[in-house]
């Protein structure tokens, strides 16, 4: 079986790597190269503290459960694979009424998170430059982290090692039977996947079958290193809102850690802009302020950086894993929106489950591509 | 509303007494304490300029950190909006890397030139300036004032590649007659020479000298004992405002016609930043761009083909990269060595991915240093290690604060 993965983001990455382990041939295409798109734009947060119970939370929970085995994996297999995994565990804090964010608590333990409610004392122990203002904490042992570009590019390690191919600065056009047709010719094969990230309705559309993804834009802010200001990931409790909600207004959600050469990663910002990437100084300076909110400290420290890019997002906000059910042949695997890195795994791996026709280890129907929720 | 010339070089000075003496307010922004940007400020022979018109505001110590359409966003929480743009932020010199090129003892020509004629300092007494372009002659010459036994080994061949350009080199007769006052440097002076490694402990000791073909790749090598190595190899432009402003850059530096104007209508650029060529061509383009800015036409014309022969004169060669070891640093705010930076940009095409790979130009310097040479290196285009829609690291407070309009 030959699969053509249209896309060498994180998402197109993990299911030619999903797929190659179970014994297809791959060829990955991309019309810039490893991680060019969103993958190389933003954070590598592998969270399930932020999403409530669902299918979403299901996804997030195998991904996390499957990322520590499938490097431990890919280590043996490669020699290393050192993606600055940092299973570091995340701390969502309430600076206002502290009973939306025990509520949310209580939900996710009952589907499996570990969610730990914890005293200010403790957060503090945690966390000693935190602000002392918090009227509630929980804490999230699962929480991690990895380099997104450098998760990207070890699973395409993979992918080559085992005899697949990454093809760059390859456009695809469109899809005939059996075939990809991209500016470079025509590819051959079973199957296509399409993982064109926040591209990927344009290019379904191409395919003769249109799926509703839009863009929304995402900035970042990073310090200069600092010592031991940030220690885990902390959050302020309004993030779980505004990751679920569609408005297109501006919203920022306060996420602040510390990488592992020392800089201090302020995110994000949740806007439906378009692909207009210019910089909006509002924005930078709104997730200025409720990072100094968070962590006062951060005053003094310098901002030299700002980044951002665009998360592919469908109007339910989940995203669609599987076969068109209008153009056989033609796979989905896209719309991750802002947890692209954190589901990665578990797509991947659903995707070459329903291509193989193995049992899938989750329940696909929440992502296919007919669900009503996609209607356009 | 108000023009506002960014940069207060030769070329941001001149934009911004013209465009006052044709009626418009100016506000001259710089983020260093005092005008003349690069060369002014730092030598005492150049003559000093000054701003003497009642129409130009000079902002000392403020640097323009973002531009967001036509408000400027300032250090100090302070903002201000632009009828007019005109852009002259100059450049920097660039290093090339070999190996020890991280030791201490070894400069960029610009700080050395800074040292010996702001401060007086020597460096030491036997000091070896390298690298490409007619700057290393001030710079030699600058360290001869002091004292210092200096020796200067330029990569090209200009005495040859100079026979090709006799059109270029009547334009820029001034400029010759600027270059024979550093006569003094010539007995100390060899073409087709480099230093292609750095060595010592704790401080440079000795380095080791090449003798180079006319890709630059090494014939003969030999070591001998300095104190101290200054390295230029031409300049590097600073873009990042214009970048984040929307001007199209094509060859590595802004376009401009041939009134200064960019391809964004109302941001003018003059200087280093439209291309290298010295002083006075930046002085000129800054009359051009204020008069332009101020809606003035001038009927003067600049002569830009002496500056466009340098490029031929002084370009850089590939075999440079040869010069490299595995375990040479690329990147220094980061230390990223070669054989790292390989590794992980294999198969990458993005610089934002090569960057995030590899962490080279992730430091603070934000890749001013490197960026040209990790760009060279994989085959990348320069200019997007340029953009920086953050110019300059500014405090988180005052960002957060609520900005001032500066009046
Ligand atoms: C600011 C910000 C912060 C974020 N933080 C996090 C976080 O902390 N945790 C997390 O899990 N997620 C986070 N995300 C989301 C995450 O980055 C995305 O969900 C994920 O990267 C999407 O990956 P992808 O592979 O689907 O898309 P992309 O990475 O965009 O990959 C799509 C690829 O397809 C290529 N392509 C497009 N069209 C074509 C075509 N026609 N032919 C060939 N190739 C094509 C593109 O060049 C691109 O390389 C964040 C996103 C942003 C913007
Ligand atoms: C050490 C040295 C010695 C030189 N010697 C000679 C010589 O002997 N003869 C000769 O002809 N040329 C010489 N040059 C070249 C000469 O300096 C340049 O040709 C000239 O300075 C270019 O003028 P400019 O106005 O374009 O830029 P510059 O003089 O570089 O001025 C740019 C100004 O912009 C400011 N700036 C940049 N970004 C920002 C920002 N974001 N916010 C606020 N301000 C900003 C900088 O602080 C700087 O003052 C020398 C250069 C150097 C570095």
């Amino acid at each position: 079986m030959h699969v053509v993965v249209v896309g060498a983001g994180v998402i197109g990455a993990a299911c030619a790597e999903a797929l190659s382990a179970a014994g297809a041939t791959v060829t990955v295409v991309d019309r810039s190269g490893p991680a060019a798109g969103t993958t190389g734009a933003g954070e590598g947060n592998v969270l399930v503290s932020d999403k409530e119970p669902g299918p979403e939370l299901e996804l997030a929970q195998a991904s996390r459960r499957q990322l520590p085995e499938l490097l431990a994996k890919l280590a043996e297999e490669l020699g290393q694979a050192d993606v600055e995994w940092q299973p570091k565990g995340g701390l969502v804090v309430a600076t206002t009424d502290p009973q939306p964010l025990h509520d949310f608590a209580a939900r996710q333990r009952e589907a499996g998170v570990q969610a730990h409610p914890i005293t200010a004392r403790e957060a503090f122990e945690l966390e000693p430059n935190l602000t002392r203002e918090i009227t509630a904490a929980v804490h999230y042992p699962e929480d991690g982290q990895v380099q997104p570009v450098l998760l990207a590019t070890t699973l395409l390690s993979a992918v080559r090692q085992r005899g697949g191919q990454l093809l760059s600065r390859v456009t695809a056009t469109g899809v005939s039977k059996h075939a990809l047709l991209t500016d470079s010719g025509v590819i051959a094969c079973d199957h296509v996947v399409n993982a064109a990230g926040p591209w990927a309705g344009d290019f379904a559309a191409k395919a003769g079958a249109p799926i509703p993804v839009l863009p929304r834009r995402g900035v970042i802010l990073v310090t200069t290193p600092v010592v031991d200001l940030v220690r885990h990931k902390v959050y302020d409790a309004d993030y779980v809102g505004a990751v679920a909600s569609g408005d297109a207004d501006l919203q920022t959600s306060t996420v602040v850690e510390s990488t592992p050469a020392g800089t201090v990663l302020i995110g994000s910002s949740r806007q439906r802009v378009g692909f207009d990437d210019t910089i909006q100084v509002d924005v930078l300076r709104e997730l200025a302020r409720k990072a100094i909110r968070l962590f006062p400290k951060l005053r003094n420290v310098n901002v030299m950086r700002a980044y951002g890019g665009f998360r592919p997002y469908l109007p339910d906000h989940l995203p669609v894993i599987g076969e068109d059910h209008r153009v056989p042949g033609l796979w989905h695997a896209t719309g991750h929106e802002g947890a692209g890195i954190g589901l990665a795994v578990a797509t991947g791996r659903l995707l070459a489950e329903l291509m193989t026709g193995r049992t899938p280890h989750i329940d696909p129907k929440p992502f296919r591509t007919d669900r009503p929720g996609l209607a356009l | 509303m108000t023009v506002v010339v960014v940069g207060a070089g030769p070329a941001g000075v001149n934009a911004a007494v013209t465009a006052a003496r044709a009626g418009q307010d100016v506000l001259l922004i710089d983020s260093a304490p005092r005008i003349g940007g690069q060369y002014h400020r730092q030598s005492f022979r150049a003559k000093e300029i000054r701003v003497a018109h009642d129409r130009v505001k000079h902002l000392p110590d403020t640097s323009v950190w973002a531009i967001e359409g036509n408000r400027l966003h300032l250090t100090g929480s302070r903002v201000v909006t632009a009828s007019r743009l005109i852009l002259a932020t100059g450049a920097y010199d660039r290093t090339l890397p070999f190996p020890g090129w991280d030791l201490p003892g070894v400069y960029t020509a610009g700080a050395a030139q800074a040292m010996a004629k702001g401060q007086g300092i020597a460096l030491g007494r036997n000091v070896i300036v390298a690298g490409t372009g007619p700057f290393l002659l001030p710079v030699a010459s600058s360290l001869v004032d002091v004292g210092v036994k200096v020796r200067v080994f330029e990569a090209n061949s200009p005495s040859q590649n100079w026979l090709r350009e006799t059109k270029a080199l009547i334009a820029g007769r001034r400029k010759l007659v600027e270059l024979a006052q550093y006569a003094k440097v010539a007995p100390y002076y060899r073409e087709r020479t480099a230093v292609i490694a750095a060595h010592g402990d704790d401080q440079v000791r000795e380095v080791t000298v090449a003798k180079l073909d006319q890709d630059w790749n090494p014939l003969q090598t030999k070591r001998i004992p300095v104190d101290a190595v200054c390295v230029g190899y031409g300049f590097v432009p600073q873009l990042e405002l214009a970048i984040s402003a929307g001007c199209r850059i094509s060859s590595g530096f802004v376009e401009v016609d041939e009134d200064q104007r960019t391809s964004v209508p109302w941001i003018f650029a003059a200087g280093e930043i439209t291309g290298i060529g010295g002083a006075e061509l930046a002085a000129q383009e800054g009359i051009r761009a204020g008069a332009a800015a101020a809606g003035v036409q001038l009927g003067l014309t600049v002569d830009r083909r002496f500056a466009e022969a340098l490029t031929r004169v002084y370009p850089v060669k590939k075999g440079w990269r040869g010069w490299l070891t595995d375990d040479t640093i690329i990147c220094r705010c980061e230390r990223v060595t070669h054989r790292k930076l390989q590794a992980a940009a294999e198969n990458l095409t993005a610089t934002r991915a090569v960057k995030l790979a590899s962490r080279a130009g992730l430091g603070v310097c934000q890749a001013r240093i490197c960026g040209h040479t990790v760009a060279d290196l994989l085959d990348l285009d320069p200019t997007t290690f340029a953009r920086r829609p953050i110019a300059t690291p500014i405090p988180l407070g005052d960002l957060a604060a609520n900005p001032v309009e500066e009046p």
